[in-house]
């Protein structure tokens, strides 16, 4: 126990005198929320559209008007030319091309379905999705107020009626679907991984860099003190730093906290010892601060884009939702979500948990088994 | 193995096809200054890392303190010291930072700890220089304070790689002074070096030369047995000899 009481002393004396490090652990998670929260949007906003009306009918002036109303859609141009409008969707001018066909008002107003077209750029797919969903619900909310009604012609889905059933949907839990209130918890997750992976094992990896390891490895000192040592500095800057994130989330980003405060910092404590043994198993593979940041890195990028934060897990292809299982990033970003915006307690969150805690047993018992005083 | 600081019987390490200690065999008596030379490369290193318990043998037998380095090696770290060639002390922490650390890893007592870093910023000549960062001491004391470190926790024996090395002329004859005091004081004093002169400090030498041990005995009866002025004349012959060996006998 002495011992390791003075491996901490060192430790937290290193951290403190640490003028290049210490500014960027306590700043980051204030950055990373900032920037992240903000940039990382789904939300669309003014995507400019070429209206290509070949009606000139009050009905059709009126559907643009809708579009523009809405407050997502800009209208950039109105012309009768089909192939201006393209010119100016190849020039990445514009995003979208709504067409209404000639007598359209004519059917309409006589209650016969009439057609319009949408052309959308879908190189970003993720907004084409969104424009065309956004689309639907202003013309749903067209055809409302009249007798006929519109079906809306796309490549992939022809033909989509609008008239016969009216979808109201009500979206639960995050019912302005808030893309700060679904980002905000996640990227609280990357900030308690990066600080787990990275700062633990590269802590090490410097030790044998300098070779003051093998000054501590002819000491009898025991492997466990040692990786308890390492482990629970940076599990202690780890958890104020979530602290500070979501201090930041509440009072901040006004994220509602439905769950348990205390919940989420149990399991994130889990967690932090789950991630830093995996950077403390990448320290007893490499032998200096470049082999291990690089492979730290691998591992992040891979975690992170698959765990569920940029993209939904749901809309992955079923091999890759089966890998996620093992990311141990994908359950805590889960885990945030639901103790967060869904006010989940422990019963609903018991298996995973059980699961990170497993995973966290494995890793630290392999860094431990791993880290060896004597090479061979 | 009574008696015996430490005891090697061919002991062998290799690193793939290189063999860098070749069937090496010697024995350290108790309270000597045991003196290990050799030209770069030839193995002085991968022995005391061996004998350390930094480095696992590939063959032979080595007992340090009276325990076997396979199955004992925690025990016998409670009873060595080390000093490596690579300066190992954290330069981030003070002088008095350092020694509280290295204490409290040997589970030294608060009281102990104190008088004994008053000892060392005694010894050392340190004086103010206690509360700086030891990223900004001169080679000299720094070599002299990791000394003091190695030997903070009274071992048995303390190993010393090349810690002389880069040192100038009067920095050394202090360090010698301080290998003299610890070995008055009990301690079995293991050192390497490229410094011939220093060889003559030792109550026992070996010659390592391309991984083997080809000379052991005081200075005065390897100068005898050579018939040379000085150590570093029968330095040059077991070299030279080395030379002779591998152009002619092969």
């Amino acid at each position: 126990m002495q011992t390791i009481r003075f491996l901490l002393y060192k430790e937290f004396l290193q951290i403190f005198r640490n003028r290049v490090m210490l500014p960027i652990l306590f700043i980051m998670p204030v950055v990373q929320l900032l920037v992240l929260s903000f940039a990382a949007t789904y939300e669309l906003k003014e995507v400019h559209f070429v209206l290509v009306d070949l009606d000139h009918s009050p009905s059709s002036r009126d559907l643009s008007a809708k579009f523009q109303a809405s407050g997502y859609f800009a209208l950039a141009d109105a012309t009768s030319n089909i192939e201006e409008a393209i010119t100016m969707m190849d020039r990445g001018e514009i995003r979208m091309i709504l067409t209404i066909p000639q007598n359209f008002h004519r059917d309409i107003t006589i209650g016969r379905p009439a057609p319009v077209q949408l052309m959308i750029d879908a190189v970003d797919g993720v907004s084409a999705g969104l424009i065309q969903s956004y689309s639907g619900a202003i013309i749903r909310d067209f055809n409302s107020d009249r007798k006929g009604g519109i079906f809306l012609q796309t490549i992939s889905q022809p033909n989509q009626q609008y008239q016969s059933i009216n979808v109201i949907p009500v979206y639960w839990y995050n019912p302005d679907l808030n893309y700060i209130n679904f980002m905000v918890p996640g990227i609280l997750v990357v900030l308690v991984t990066m600080i787990g992976v990275f700062l633990s094992g590269m802590n090490i990896v410097r030790e044998k860099e300098i070779g003051t390891i093998e000054q501590l490895n002819v000491t009898p000192i025991r492997k466990y003190q040692f990786i308890t040592g390492k482990l629970i500095p940076f599990w202690i800057i780890g958890m104020v730093d979530l602290l500070i994130g979501l201090a930041l989330a509440r009072y901040g980003f006004n994220i509602p906290f439905l769950g348990s405060l205390w919940l989420i910092l149990a399991v994130a404590g889990i967690y932090l010892v789950l991630v830093q043994s995996v950077g403390l198993l990448i320290s007893t593979i490499t032998s200096t601060q470049q082999q291990a940041m690089f492979i730290a890195w691998f591992m992040m990028v891979i975690f992170i884009l698959m765990g569920g934060l940029f993209t939904p897990i749901e809309s992955m292809p079923v091999w890759a939702q089966n890998l996620t299982l093992a990311n141990p990033v994908a359950w805590f970003i889960k885990i945030m979500r639901m103790v967060l915006l869904k006010g989940a307690g422990w019963y609903e969150i018991k298996w995973m948990v059980l699961l990170l805690t497993g995973m966290a047993a494995f890793f630290i018992a392999a860094s431990i088994n791993r880290y060896n005083k004597t090479s061979s | 193995m009574p008696d015996k600081a430490i005891i090697a019987e061919n002991l062998t390490r290799k690193f793939g096809d290189f063999t860098a200690v070749d069937q090496v065999s010697f024995d350290v008596e108790k309270g000597e200054i045991f003196g290990f030379l050799g030209a770069n490369g030839a193995g002085k290193t991968t022995a005391i890392r061996i004998l350390t318990g930094l480095l696992a043998p590939t063959s032979g037998k080595a007992f340090v303190a009276g325990l076997n380095v396979y199955t004992e090696m925690e025990k016998i770290k409670k009873s060595i010291g080390y000093m490596s060639q690579k300066f190992s002390l954290y330069d981030d922490l003070t002088v008095r930072e350092n020694i509280r650390f290295y204490g409290g890893i040997y589970g030294l007592p608060r009281s102990i700890l104190k008088q004994k870093t008053d000892e060392i910023i005694e010894i050392v000549g340190l004086g103010d220089a206690v509360n700086k960062r030891v990223a900004s001491l001169p080679l000299g004391w720094k070599q002299k304070l990791a000394f003091s470190v190695s030997i903070l926790h009274n071992p048995d024996i303390v190993f010393l790689d090349e810690p002389t090395s880069g040192v100038d002329p009067i920095t050394r004859r202090q360090f010698w002074e301080m290998i003299y005091e610890a070995s008055e004081n009990g301690i079995t004093i293991f050192v390497t070096t490229h410094y011939l002169d220093e060889a003559e400090y030792c109550d026992r030498v070996s010659i390592m030369v391309d991984g083997r041990i080809d000379a052991l005995d005081t200075p005065a009866g390897l100068k005898k047995t050579f018939n040379a002025d000085s150590i570093e004349e029968v330095f040059i012959r077991l070299a030279r000899k080395e030379v002779w060996d591998e152009r002619y006998q092969s």
